[in-house]
């Protein structure tokens, strides 16, 4: 609710939304024109309630800058996203969880130096620079992968590996540091003196019960993938929501931008809901 | 025969316990990120006296000149130059400047306005706590590059902007913390004593509670303060960060994307001077939350 009206706000103080059609040549019987048209002749309050009302059924307004309905404009942008989005997710839980998983079982090894290396570069590596970095190696001198755009798997794996290292490496420190308290819990050793396999052990009693806490972090990895969908989508040259932003951005086009910070917006917090239930579903000591 | 191989032995051993010095030496004290940190706020600091040349002049006659060790490099631009032929080097060192001021400025008034809203929140509790703590909630709920895009569009380019919208969004983490550590803080005996002897509830949170949480609030801004750097070099990315042509590292990498092919050193160097400065800030900030506050090791 509060966003929504700060996005008006911000929307509104951009100036007149007229300017950009009209030049000095119009005559005033134009401009008022336009205003109605727009709905901009009435008082701040009602242009706000009306603004939210067709917010709520998906109506933002026309795009200023592609005459077309802003929606259809931010729904042809949302599958490339989704796509991207999962491309990074499932980067980040093939890297994320077993090397997480080892290092916690191997604590002091190379896998668990690997992991502690993978972990560090994924805070401090500005996402973008890695993008940049990614396609200067594997597509500028190896010539391996496209340098961007949208296309068949191969154009997937650097943008992947951009957006999803954040999220490995969070992954990563969580599920290594709560497989550590449960390999040290009582259970488990009941269950390595009763003879129970290794693998068994990790699996099934630790892994189990340690997954619990990274689940929490579902959110902030969502976070993460949001504001890193912004930029990897710049570099990448992607046609998704972050640089549709972007570019909105750019262009003045407030109907879209609205529309997107919204939907984005409504997402996180539909997560964080979502989050919250599985979180209960999981672990049954939590009744709400 | 076995004196000689005692003699070795022992000098093995020596040899031994010196690495186990040196080693021990690197593991308890934040060497690297102090060295890293070190270097970094002289450059900012000194960064006229340090930078080789002028960082916003640059030489048309030297575009795009290849970094020294290369065949048509020149030792007078160490790491080469960008497409207007201005020093990258001492663009790298001019950059420092901006990403710690923003940090700074931004942790300053984070910590003050967050430590501020924490103390009320947790010393109060009951339904002040439940408003002020929604409110925190929202701050930390908005996606904030988009947010910030859209701001910096109405406002118009400029550190100022930059710098108000990092602190905007910027203080929940504090807050949090500070109201956590208040609430356990505020039944302590010396809190009721306190009450009792007729001290006002600013001279409690001020004189009793404060001290208490410093701890935790100094831990907190140094882990904060790498995703700032990173935050502020995301948005000069984007193009709505520090207007151009100050120099700032992520405006720099951007410059640089065009030309991959032909002048990769552009957007190496500034790119790197990032991650090397918000690596050191994050190891310090771990050393300091295991040295100062380990409990903080579940939450942050």
């Amino acid at each position: 609710m509060a966003t929504t009206a700060f996005v008006f706000a911000l929307s509104r103080a951009t100036g007149d939304p007229r300017l950009l059609f009209l030049d000095q040549y119009s005559t005033q019987e134009q401009w008022d024109a336009w205003g109605k048209q727009m709905g901009l002749d009435r008082p701040l309050l009602a242009q706000y309630a009306t603004w939210v009302m067709d917010a709520v059924r998906g109506d933002f307004g026309q795009s200023l800058s592609q005459r077309t309905n802003s929606l259809s404009v931010i729904a042809a942008r949302v599958p490339a996203t989704l796509q991207l989005a999962l491309g990074a997710f499932t980067f980040a839980m093939l890297v994320g969880l077993p090397l997480g998983v080892l290092s916690a079982v191997k604590r002091g090894s190379m896998v668990d130096y690997l992991g502690r290396a993978v972990a560090l570069f994924g805070q401090a590596l500005p996402p973008f620079w890695l993008g940049i970095m990614l396609i200067l190696i594997f597509a500028v001198k190896l010539g391996w992968l496209p340098t961007s755009r949208h296309g068949g798997v191969e154009h997937f794996i650097l943008p992947s590996i951009t957006l999803g290292w954040l999220a490995a490496s969070g992954i990563l420190r969580l599920v290594r540091s709560s497989m550590l308290e449960v390999l040290d819990s009582e259970y488990v050793k009941l269950a390595r003196a009763k003879g129970v396999g290794r693998l068994s052990i990790v699996w099934k009693h630790a892994f189990r019960n340690a997954i619990l806490a990274p689940l929490t972090y579902a959110s902030l990895l969502l976070a993460s993938l949001i504001t890193g969908a912004v930029v990897t989508e710049t570099v990448f040259a992607w046609p998704g929501l972050g640089r549709l932003a972007v570019q909105s951005v750019y262009a003045n086009d407030f109907p879209v931008i609205t529309g997107v910070v919204l939907l984005f917006t409504v997402v996180y917090v539909g997560m964080n809901f979502l989050v919250d239930v599985a979180y209960a579903y999981f672990d049954p000591r939590i009744r709400y | 025969m076995e004196n000689a191989g005692a003699q070795a032995a022992k000098v093995l051993d020596a040899r031994q316990s010196r690495r186990d010095r040196v080693w021990r030496f690197f593991r308890t004290w934040p060497v690297l990120p102090l060295a890293i940190l070190t270097v970094l706020i002289s450059c900012a600091l000194f960064a006229p006296l340090i930078a080789p040349h002028d960082p916003l002049v640059g030489d048309l006659r030297a575009p795009t000149m290849q970094p020294a060790w290369y065949p048509e490099g020149s030792s007078k631009y160490l790491i080469g130059t960008d497409t207007l032929g201005r020093d990258i080097l001492s663009r790298v060192i001019f950059g420092a400047r901006i990403s710690l001021i923003v940090a700074a400025v931004v942790l300053g008034l984070g910590a003050v306005g967050g430590s501020l809203f924490g103390l009320v929140a947790g010393y109060y509790g009951g339904q002040v706590d439940e408003v002020l703590m929604r409110f925190v909630d929202f701050t930390l709920a908005v996606p904030f590059i988009l947010i910030a895009l859209v701001v910096v569009i109405v406002l118009g380019q400029s550190l100022t902007v930059i710098i108000v919208l990092l602190a905007v969004f910027g203080w929940g983490g504090f807050a949090r913390q500070v109201r956590a550590e208040t609430l356990s803080l505020r039944t302590r005996d010396y809190v009721a004593l306190a009450k009792v002897a007729g001290a006002g509830t600013a001279q409690i949170l001020y004189r009793h509670i404060l001290p208490g949480v410093v701890n935790t609030l100094i831990v907190v801004a140094t882990l904060r303060v790498g995703t700032l750097i990173l935050t502020e070099s995301i948005l000069s990315f984007l193009g709505v960060g520090v207007p151009p042509p100050t120099p700032s590292w992520g405006s720099m990498v951007s410059d640089g994307r065009d030309y991959l092919d032909t002048a990769w050193w552009i957007s190496f160097a500034p790119g790197l001077a990032i991650f090397l400065t918000v690596l050191g800030f994050n190891f310090l900030g771990d050393w300091m939350r295991d040295r100062f506050d380990p409990r903080l090791r579940q939450l942050v």
